[in-house]
C-alpha cells in the first residue's frame, strides 16, 4: 500500500510529531517502501497461526500489592524543562 | 597493556605488574590521542573513572579482588548511570542526566569495573551503521572510510582500536553482533530476559537485550557472568541461575553438531563474505564438529515482520518523550499540542521520526491485524523454525552480515537497503534466541564475522564453541594498523 502526503499528515499528527511541509514528499516515499518491505509477509497464510508475543511466552510475574518505591519529587523535577512549587509546567490548557 | 584481554590484565593486575590507576590512565591517554578519528565516545568520565580505579586497588590490595575488578570498561549510552549525561545518541536527551544507574551499570560496578565513558549510538539504537548519531557518525578503526555498524557502533569501534578492553551493548535486530563482525571482535547477545533491561532506555522491549562487546570469547564469558542474572525490576527478566560461563570454555567440541541453514547461504551473501564463512566452518571440522544442513524456511519473513514489531512498539515507547518531564522541549510552546509536537519534532532525528511514523501506522485504527497481529504470527512461524532445528542440532552457524563494512553515506539514503543489513540478526531477537558474532578473518581488507545461535539460555554453549576457535586462530588478537 502506497501513503500520500495526507496519509503522512495523519500520521504524523497521531504520533505528535511536527514535520516540516517540505519533508512530507520525502517521508511519503520512504513511508511507501518500508511498507512495502513489509507487505512482504502476506506470502504466507496465517489464518491457523496463534500470535506470539513474547519470545519466550513467559507470564507475566504477580508481586505483593506493597509500596516499593520511595517519592523521589525532587530529583526527578531537578532535571525537568520547567516546574514550580513540586508541579510540572506547561502551557495553559484551559481558557 | 592494550593489547592484553581482560584474563591477562586481571592476572596482571593481581600479579601487581601495574595498578588499574595506571591501567585506567593509560587507556584514557589513548582515548584522547586516537578517538578523534573515530568518534567513538559521545562523553569521557576521567575523573570517575580515576576513582573507580583507585578502589578497585585498595580492593585488589586487600585480596577481596572479583575477576573483573580494576578493568576499564566503557557503557554504550543507552544504559543509564547516576550523574553522568545519558543520551541514547540523540538531541532528545542531550541534556539528560540520568538520576539512577542502570541494573547492568550496578552490577559491573560492582564487580570493580572502571568506567572510562559513554559509547557513541545510532539515536536510540535505530540503525545499522552509526550515521544515525546527534554526535556525528562513528568510523571503523580498520579503515576510517568505512562505517563501524550499528546500533552499538561506539562501543564496537572503541573495543576494536583497543580504547577500551570491554563495553556493554544492546541488541535489538542485531546491534550488538553486526558492528562486532564489522569491527572484528567478540560481541554476544543473550537469551532474552537474561540480562535486566531495567535502566537501559527502551526501543522495543519485546525485543531489546544487553551484552557485552570483548576481544575474545572468554572476555564476554567474564562480562556476562557479572551482567547476567534475575532483577525484580524488569518484569520480563528470567529467574534461573547463571551458569559458570568461565568454567565451560573448553568443554570438548567434537561431535557438535552445527546446523548450517540453506537460508543464509543464498542469494545476498557477498561472495567474499562466503569464502572465509566456508573456511571458518573448514576448521570446526577439523576440531571434531559436524556440520549439517538445515532450513529455516521462514526466514524472509524475519525482516518484514521485525519491521512492524520493532516500530510499534517503539512509537509506544517513545511516547514518553513529550517536552515536559525530562529531555528536549521546545521553545515558547504556544500551547500543549504545539509543545508536545514540536519538543518531539525538534528532538528526534530523522530515522527515529520514520520509525515512529511506521510504527504509528501500523498500529492505527483498521490497520492492526493486517500488520501488528501479522507480524507476531510470523514471529511464531520463526520461533517453530528454530525449535525445529535445535531437534536435530546444538548451535546454528552463518555469517552474522551480509556483507562487510561499507562506506560512510553509502546506504544512508535508502532505509530499506540499510535495514537489510540484519537479514541474518534479526531472526534471533524475534525467537529471543542468544546469538555470537565471533571474528574469521577479512574480505577486501575488512573483518568478517561468524554468527553462532544456540537455544534458549544456552549462552554457555556459544561461548565454548566460540573459545574452542579462538584458541586454534588468532583473528580476535588481530588489531587495527594506526591504533
Amino acid at each position: 500500500m502506497s501513503i500520500g502526503p495526507d496519509e503522512v499528515k495523519r500520521i504524523a499528527h497521531l504520533a505528535r510529531l511536527a514535520i516540516r511541509a517540505e519533508a512530507i514528499p520525502g517521508y511519503a516515499r520512504e513511508l511507501s517502501s518500508i511498507i512495502e518491505l513489509v507487505e512482504r509477509m502476506n506470502a504466507v497464510d496465517t489464518s491457523a497461526v496463534e500470535p506470539l508475543a513474547h519470545p519466550l511466552e513467559m507470564a507475566q510475574r504477580l508481586r505483593d500489592d506493597v509500596v516499593t518505591e520511595r517519592n523521589q519529587r525532587e530529583r526527578f523535577q531537578a532535571i525537568a524543562p520547567l516546574t514550580e512549587a513540586g508541579l510540572y509546567l506547561v502551557p495553559k490548557v484551559i481558557e | 597493556m592494550h593489547s592484553k584481554t581482560i584474563a591477562e590484565l586481571a592476572a596482571a593486575l593481581a600479579a601487581r605488574e601495574f595498578s588499574s590507576e595506571e591501567l585506567t590512565r593509560h587507556y584514557l591517554a589513548r582515548i584522547t590521542s586516537l578517538d578523534g578519528r573515530l568518534n567513538s565516545f559521545i562523553t569521557v568520565t576521567a575523573e570517575r573513572a580515576l576513582a573507580q580505579a583507585r578502589a578497585a586497588d585498595r580492593r585488589l590490595a586487600a585480596g577481596e579482588a572479583g575477576p573483573l575488578t580494576g578493568i576499564p570498561l566503557a557503557h554504550k549510552d543507552i544504559f543509564c548511570t547516576e550523574g553522568v549525561k545519558t543520551s541514547c545518541g540523540s538531541k532528545m536527551l542531550d541534556n539528560f542526566i540520568a538520576p539512577y544507574d542502570a541494573t547492568v551499570v550496578e552490577r559491573l560496578d560492582r564487580a570493580g569495573m572502571v568506567m572510562l565513558g559513554k559509547t557513541n549510538m545510532d539515536e536510540f539504537a535505530m540503525g545499522s551503521s552509526n550515521e544515525n548519531s546527534y554526535y556525528g557518525p562513528v568510523r571503523n578503526p580498520w579503515d576510517t572510510r568505512a562505517v563501524p555498524g550499528g546500533s552499538s557502533g561506539g562501543s564496537a569501534a572503541a573495543v576494536a582500536a583497543r580504547l577500551t578492553p570491554a563495553a556493554t551493548g544492546t541488541d535489538t535486530g542485531g546491534s550488538i553482533r553486526q558492528p562486532a563482525a564489522l569491527c572484528g571482535i567478540t560481541g554476544l547477545k543473550p537469551t532474552y530476559g537474561r540480562v535486566s533491561r531495567w535502566g537501559m532506555i527502551a526501543f522495543a522491549s519485546s525485543l531489546d537485550q544487553g551484552g557485552p562487546l570483548a576481544a575474545s570469547a572468554e572476555d564476554c564469558a567474564l562480562l556476562l557472568a557479572a551482567m547476567a542474572g534475575f532483577d525484580e525490576r524488569d518484569s520480563t527478566s528470567a529467574d534461573r541461575p547463571v551458569p559458570d560461563y568461565r568454567a565451560s570454555l573448553n568443554d570438548d567440541i567434537r561431535g557438535l553438531r552445527i546446523g548450517l541453514p540453506k537460508e543464509y547461504f543464498g542469494a545476498g551473501l557477498d561472495a567474499g563474505v562466503a569464502r572465509v564463512i566456508e573456511a571458518a566452518l573448514e576448521e570446526y571440522k577439523r576440531l571434531g564438529a559436524e556440520l549439517v544442513e538445515v532450513s529455516l524456511p521462514n526466514s524472509a519473513l524475519a525482516i518484514p515482520a521485525y519491521y512492524v514489531v520493532a516500530p510499534a512498539e517503539a512509537s509506544s515507547n517513545l511516547a514518553r518523550y513529550d517536552g515536559v518531564r525530562y529531555g528536549y522541549r521546545c521553545a515558547e510552546p504556544k500551547d500543549l499540542l504545539d509543545l508536545y509536537t514540536r519538543s518531539r519534532g525538534e528532538g528526534f532525528g530523522p530515522e527515529v521520526q520514520r520509525r515512529i511514523m511506521v510504527g504509528t501506522y501500523a498500529l492505527s485504527a483498521g490497520y492492526y491485524d493486517a500488520y501488528y497481529l501479522k507480524a507476531q504470527k510470523i514471529r511464531r512461524l520463526i520461533r517453530d523454525d528454530f525449535r525445529r532445528a535445535f531437534a536435530e542440532v546444538d548451535v546454528i552457524m552463518g555469517p552474522t552480515a551480509p556483507t562487510v563494512a561499507f562506506d560512510l553515506g553509502e546506504k544512508s539514503t535508502d532505509p530499506v537497503a540499510m535495514y537489510l543489513n540484519d537479514i541474518y540478526t534479526v531472526s534471533a531477537n524475534l525467537a529471543g534466541l542468544p546469538g555470537m558474532s565471533i571474528p574469521v578473518g577479512f574480505s577486501a581488507g575488512r573483518p568478517v564475522g561468524l554468527q553462532i545461535i544456540g537455544d534458549y539460555f544456552a549462552e554457555g554453549r556459544l561461548l565454548n564453541v566460540a573459545h574452542r576457535y579462538q584458541q586454534v586462530s588468532d583473528w580476535h588478537r588481530r588489531m587495527p594498523a594506526g591504533f
